[in-house]
């Protein structure tokens, strides 16, 4: 019996094939979305996690020298024979294979910090033989399998294009005999028998980074995604709650049949549940497939941005991981469920004997849409108050999800106001008719109506706000890059010989000198800066001082970035602590795409304070058109290697190109949210499309043509696409005001004047109308081919 | 021959990458390529013998000492710096082919301590000068405070702590340096294989020991021995069992078993208190497993009849603590023991291999 049952169950998608694709449809383009967004999370997260256990940072203390000075080579014997357990440490870069290598003394460094002897790794005597070997993961094992470097070692679990070998070995690939850049301390160990501050007074104590400072910063992007993933998982269920309401609805008669016939409750339940159970297993796995797809296309830009905004290495490949594909199913799983919910419920409890009532079903009570609309009103009262406050990315986040699902509660309620204040319009019966039917319609379309409008809610303030970071960035470069050329020297000795040449053939000289120092507490960079109208005319000054530079120069003021600002509450007129000392803020500066506080003094404070550093950085003033030309003279003449003079438009170039991939991946998901709407739209016109014969054959009967019906029915949809439009650019610039001044201040620490691109708008209309009259076609072309004998059948019809 | 044992350590670099018995204990029966070779014709050079010998490819400053404690209870110390090149060949700084191993332990009836260290050469982390003597890793330290007119090994004073123990000793020679074998050249297989090779047996200790449970003042006997070899094990030696022993006529015995898949050698020096070491031809020293004891899931004899026929000796020994095992890089068991019978007395024994 159960096979008779659960096949007359499938027989229904035998005769509407077209809803079962839709509903998988809706279900996979769900699932896809969400579980894109979460496993290209996933990635930058386990790749965080590495990048964090690289030499157990995230457990280790460190001894750093001051400004990150390298460490004097005898210190490290010296500290052992004091009782310290440290182990060196070299880092550094080399270009030729364009590896972050890390050297590391096996013999002393803490049990477990690296793979040397543990079960997947290398013996130790294997590290220590003379020819050595590097320790990589597998994909730059094989990226560099034809590279002139020691034999490589593949291990899971390293940051990629990263490194680890024996000191002795690292320090000849640098070409840095005797260099220590750090050492760590085994934290088993018992504490030395010496204090370190006697000891080693040079050298600074470092406590672990905990989970690692990546994640933390990287929190709100991984944020940003997965809210647009949530978005789309809900544009895509309301697809699927579309269908499955319809097809319960359909198969009312059917299961009112089996009932009759004796089938129980629960067989009946549980044969829906089963069936529910495998669409939602058939949707669920096209939806992983897809969601891999989508993730693997995105992952490299999104690895582009996190390196560009914050230094962090994510391989652009993908790695499939089980429980991703599990939790994936899983959500489908419940996904369906929940769209199906209410169906389900009205099928388990109805009587044996209802009668099958598609049109009721799909008429959503005034009463119901007045309590929807009383909730959104809430929820929108609630982004208002909450856009008062400034508290944060949880905060911002709120904001954000109250504005969208208020908004999208309220719409059907306003669609609704709006299209019967039309119908009281006079006018000729047929224009009476249309509006009156719009307004009739409202409610059935008003799940598609609403994932329509978050849609384009979110495309309009996600693009103000791309296109408004675009505007102010662009500009800012252009501020903040005055120099022609930026000159990265290797030494002291090479920069005092190119400067000596350099000197009289350009217009200035501006040093960029720079130390890592802890800032009110905070990591981050104090930067010398010279008195030159360079940075008078142009520095982007978000506030400051009269006569700053001039207090600058002087050594009397310091200017902070914005992030520093507002991470320790800053304003001008503060004090600001620094290594050498505390100077009161003179002026803040913006300084977008750059994660870390930032500090700037004259050069002459700068130099007293921190006589040590090396010079090796400065801009050089030219006329831009002899620019290109002495850039490579100088590399030429002093045989640099590649990217130790930069142009301006280099610079300005690979800033930008940072912030397209940026939001390349915002842009593309925006565009996907657009298209399952518009599949939404499709679903819902479809369902309905069956259940309005019996109020158009009436009129068919009264003499309008098919085609003029169908023509009705194209042109309600666009009317009612546009509609939406209208209400939802308010909608949006609200939302790209809370992204601007909320969102972006809490993730970035820095914000941006919004501007308005009503250019944008018509681009955006152009694509989404056409895409709602796209959807509507199809319904629209049945109607018009529609036998007439349908049409007539619709008076003999019970429900006539 | 403590030596013995001690090769056992010394493998360090071929320990690190070879299964211990692939080729004999800890890699010792290595060929010796490039390495110099012990010569049955040298004769020691003091005091620049007390330090290291780079052109041979192991060595070891070997320290272990039976105590007494001011609570009336008996402990042992152990103190080892070993050193292995990885090949003959020089190289500077962190390049240096030099590796050192520090092994200490402390035993008391209930409870074995151990802790090691591991350096390389060249950046002064761990080493030995001859003069002023120091032998050193990290913060242990075996140092010379001979005065200018004695040998600097007369008066050490021996330092070294782990996570839950240490130790601060003073140690005063009260006899000579002694020669084991023929002049210092030890012979440890039927094939030839040997060692140079002396002792200090001869040491008075005082000081203190730190346990867990706080500072004991001790007093005992220490034994200094110091080796070197480039070879000393035939690749069908699996390891050794090696016993040094303060009797209480005040005779010193060092006897070992070289355990051969063809054979045990044995050898022992037979150390009158005034320093005439009296060498035993192989196979004088007959040693006899009586007791095991599952100790790191292995079983390893740690009672045994100890026989000396040519000076009327047969002796039982028993160990302070059975699970005396140096979990270490190269694991090993490393002792403090008592012995009775016709002549008793105290003093530490080796296994390996097991």
């Amino acid at each position: 019996m159960i096979a008779v049952v659960m096949g007359t169950l499938m027989s229904h998608w035998r005769k509407r094939p077209l809803q079962l694709v839709l509903l998988l449809l809706g279900l996979s383009l769900a699932t896809a979305l969400w579980s894109g967004v979460q496993a290209i999370n996933a990635e930058a997260r386990a790749a965080y996690a590495d990048a964090a256990g690289l030499l157990a940072r995230d457990r280790l203390d460190r001894l750093v020298g001051e400004n990150e000075a390298p460490i004097a080579p005898a210190r490290f014997a010296e500290l052992r024979r004091a009782g310290w357990a440290v182990s060196p440490v070299v880092e550094g870069y080399h270009a030729p294979s364009g590896l972050s290598l890390v050297g590391i003394d096996p013999l002393t460094m803490p049990a477990g910090a690296t793979p040397v002897g543990q079960d997947d790794g290398p013996g130790i005597a294997a590290v220590l033989a003379p020819e050595g070997l590097l320790i990589v993961n597998p994909q730059t094992a094989d990226r560099l399998k034809d590279a002139e470097l020691p034999p490589l070692f593949a291990v899971e679990g390293l940051p990629p294009m990263t490194a680890i070998g024996d000191i002795g070995l690292v320090q000849r690939l640098l070409d840095q005999p005797g260099l220590i850049s750090h050492l760590v301390i085994d934290p088993d160990a018992p504490p030395g028998l010496m204090a370190l501050a006697e000891l080693a007074p040079e050298l600074d104590r470092v406590s672990p980074e905990g989970d690692g400072d990546l994640a933390r910063l990287t929190d709100s992007f991984h944020l940003n995604l997965t809210a647009f993933g949530a978005l789309a998982f809900v544009v895509g269920l309301f697809i699927a709650h579309a269908v499955i309401g319809l097809v319960f609805e359909q198969r009312r008669a059917t299961l009112r049949t089996l009932r009759a016939l004796g089938v129980s409750m629960r067989v009946m339940v549980g044969m829906l549940l089963v069936e529910l159970g495998l669409l939602a297993l058939v949707a669920g796995i096209g939806g992983v497939a897809l969601g891999y797809l989508v993730a693997a296309a995105l992952l490299p830009d999104v690895a582009g941005s996190l390196r560009g905004l914050y230094g962090a290495e994510v391989s652009g490949t993908l790695s499939l991981r089980p429980g991703w594909v599990l939790a994936a199913l899983g959500l489908t799983l419940a996904g369906t469920l929940a769209a199906a919910g209410i169906a389900l419920w009205q099928s388990a409890t109805m009587p044996v004997l209802a009668p099958a009532m598609p049109r009721a079903w799909a008429r959503t009570s005034a009463k119901k849409l007045a309590w929807q609309g009383a909730t959104g009103g809430l929820l929108l009262l609630l982004a208002g108050v909450l856009s008062l406050l400034d508290v944060g990315l949880v905060a911002a986040f709120a904001l954000l999800a109250s504005l969208l699902v208020g908004a999208a509660l309220i719409l059907p309620l306003a669609m609704s106001a709006i299209v019967t204040r039309f119908a009281r319009q006079k006018g000729g019966p047929v224009r009476q008719w249309f509006w009156a039917d719009t307004a009739q319609q409202v409610p059935g379309l008003s799940l598609a109506l609403m994932a329509l409008l978050l849609a384009l809610v979110s495309n309009i303030g996600v693009g103000t706000m791309v296109a408004s970071f675009r505007q102010t960035f662009t500009g800012w470069l252009d501020q903040r890059l005055a120099s022609e050329l930026y000159l990265n020297t290797r030494s002291s000795a090479e920069t005092a010989a190119i400067l000596d040449w350099v000197t009289p053939r350009v217009d200035a000289v501006l040093p960029i000198w720079s130390v890592s120092g802890t800032l009110n507490g905070l990591p981050g960079e104090v930067f010398g800066v010279a008195d030159h109208a360079t940075y008078r005319d142009n520095w982007p000054l978000l506030d400051a001082v009269p006569d700053v530079w001039d207090r600058v120069a002087s050594g009397e003021v310091a200017l902070v970035n914005e992030q520093l600002a507002r991470r320790t509450d800053l304003a001008v007129g503060d004090q600001v602590a620094l290594p050498g000392g505390s100077l009161p803020v003179g002026g803040i500066y913006s300084d977008y795409g750059n994660p870390k506080p930032q500090v700037l003094v004259g050069l002459a404070l700068f130099d007293s304070r921190f006589p040590d550093v090396p010079h090796l950085r400065y801009g050089l003033r030219i006329a831009p058109e002899k620019a290109a030309a002495l850039g490579q003279e100088i590399t030429a003449r002093y045989d640099l290697p590649a990217g130790s003079v930069i142009g301006q438009a280099d610079i300005k170039a690979y800033s930008l190109d940072v912030f397209e991939s940026t939001f390349a991946v915002t842009d593309a998901l925006n565009i996907l949210t657009l298209g399952v709407a518009t599949v939404a739209l499709f679903a819902s016109l479809l369902t309905l499309a069956e259940m309005r014969l019996p109020q158009l054959a009436p009129l068919w009967a009264l003499g309008l043509t098919r085609r003029r019906l169908a023509g009705i029915e194209l042109v309600r949809i666009v009317v009612l696409a546009a509609l939406v439009l209208i209400l939802a650019i308010p909608l949006g610039l609200a939302l790209a005001w809370a992204l601007v001044a909320r969102l972006n201040v809490a993730a970035f620490g820095w914000q941006l004047p919004m501007g308005l691109f009503p250019g944008d708008w018509l681009w955006l209309a152009v694509t989404a109308l056409p895409a709602a009259a796209l959807a509507a076609l199809w319904p629209a072309l049945r109607l018009a081919r529609m036998p007439p004998a349908a049409l007539l059948r619709m008076f003999a019809n019970e429900r006539g | 021959m403590n030596a013995a044992r001690r090769f056992v350590l010394a493998g360090l670099a071929s320990a690190f990458a070879a299964p211990a018995c692939a080729q004999g204990f800890a890699g010792l029966g290595a060929a010796a390529n490039g390495f110099a070779l012990p010569d049955p014709a040298g004769r020691f050079d003091f005091p620049s013998d007390h330090g290291a010998h780079d052109a041979f490819r192991i060595e070891w400053w070997y320290l272990t000492a039976s105590l007494t404690g001011a609570d009336g209870a008996s402990y042992g110390i152990q103190w080892t710096l070993f050193r292995t090149a990885l090949n003959p060949g020089g190289g500077d700084g962190w390049d240096s082919p030099t590796l050192w191993m520090g092994h200490a332990a402390l035993t008391t009836a209930t409870a074995h301590h151990v802790a090691e260290r591991l350096a390389r050469g060249g950046v002064g982390q761990a080493g030995v000068a001859a003069v002023p003597f120091q032998a050193w890793i990290d913060e242990w330290a075996m140092t010379s405070l001979a005065g200018p007119a004695d040998d600097v090994l007369d008066r050490l004073s021996l330092t070294a702590r782990g996570r839950d123990f240490g130790y601060d000793l003073i140690l005063q020679a009260t006899g000579p340096v002694v020669a084991h074998g023929k002049d210092g050249y030890s012979v440890k297989s039927r094939d030839g294989h040997a060692s140079h090779y002396y002792s200090q047996p001869f040491y008075q200790v005082a000081g203190r020991i730190n346990l867990p449970s706080g500072p004991v003042e001790v007093t005992g006997q220490g034994w200094l021995d110091r080796e070197w070899s480039s070879q000393p094990l035939s690749d069908q030696q699996t390891g050794w069992d090696w016993l040094s022993l303060v009797l209480e006529d005040g005779t010193r015995l060092m006897g070992y078993r070289m355990r051969d898949t063809r054979g045990d050698y044995t050898s022992a020096s037979w150390i009158l208190p005034d320093g005439t070491l009296e060498a035993l031809p192989e196979g004088a020293l007959v040693m006899t497993p009586l007791r095991t004891a599952r100790v790191a899931d292995r079983d390893i004899p740690v009672d045994w009849q100890i026989d000396l026929p040519a000076k009327g000796l047969s002796i039982t020994v028993t160990p302070l603590n059975d699970a005396a095992w140096m979990a270490t890089t190269v694991p090993y068991w490393e002792g403090p023991v008592f012995a009775t019978g016709t002549h008793p007395g105290r003093g530490y024994l080796e296994m390996t291999g097991y």
